[in-house]
């Protein structure tokens, strides 16, 4: 049953979302956008390997420099995923389970996905 | 739907995030390092027999973390009975779909 009198706080420009809150939602926001973007990874899967002309048209994909922003945004949705999955893992170990834990290895899986981006963009791109 | 859900979910979607979660590291790591320069290389390594197998049970494990991912997400914020089945239901479709297209891709470069 519902508690009709309950106090309901909705304002979400109030809501505070602390790190470990931030985390979480990009988690799922990133898993929902990583599905949306499997189409175009089999496209160019498929365009890469049925012939030399598409093998080159994919790889052109990544020297045009709307490619290179999509590759950098894919990238981050992906590596982000990975490290707040690992976190999750972690957890369920009792590792960073508390409070102070908690907003720890948020802070630790933000960074990681972001400098790993960073990384294997340039990596890739240069 | 009891096939997938309760404690089997939560066990499945973590075994398949494993999974994932190394081939996409590995995978990564072939693109940095080892990148195939030319359409033949690429063919010759996405055509091995040990690749294709264990690409066809990365995409396996890929839809499957997917679906459970994806259920968990709608059944939080999308409430009306009919709305829920219809997005369940197109997602369920356009996974299967992307599986169906994976697995299509993974079998003409094997047998090129």
């Amino acid at each position: 049953m519902t508690n009709q009198e309950r106090p309901v706080f909705l304002d979400l420009r109030k809501i505070r979302l602390p790190l470990n809150a931030l985390v979480s939602i990009l988690h799922r926001i990133t898993g929902v956008f990583l599905i949306l973007a499997i189409p175009l990874l089999l496209w160019l899967f498929d365009r890469s390997l049925a012939s030399p002309e598409g093998f080159e048209q994919s790889a052109a994909v990544f020297r045009h420099p709307l490619g290179l922003i999509a590759l950098a945004i894919g990238l981050w949705w992906l590596l982000h995923h990975l490290f707040a999955g690992i976190r999750y893992l972690l957890m369920e170990f009792g590792i960073g389970e508390d409070r102070e834990g908690s907003l720890r290895t948020a802070r630790d899986a933000l960074y990681a996905g972001i400098v790993a981006t960073v990384l294997v963009w340039l990596g890739l791109v240069l | 739907m009891r096939l997938l859900s309760g404690q089997r979910a939560w066990l499945l979607q973590r075994l398949t995030a494993v999974y994932v979660g190394v081939y996409v590291i590995l995978a990564l790591g072939y693109f940095l390092f080892a990148a195939p320069a030319s359409h033949a290389a690429w063919v010759a390594v996405a055509g091995h027999p040990l690749v294709a197998l264990s690409a066809a049970l990365f995409v396996f494990a890929v839809l499957l973390h997917a679906w459970i991912g994806l259920r968990d997400v709608v059944m939080d914020y999308v409430h009306p009975p009919g709305i829920r089945l219809t997005v369940l239901t197109l997602a369920a479709a356009g996974l299967l779909l992307m599986g169906l297209w994976a697995l299509f891709i993974l079998i003409r470069t094997g047998l090129s």
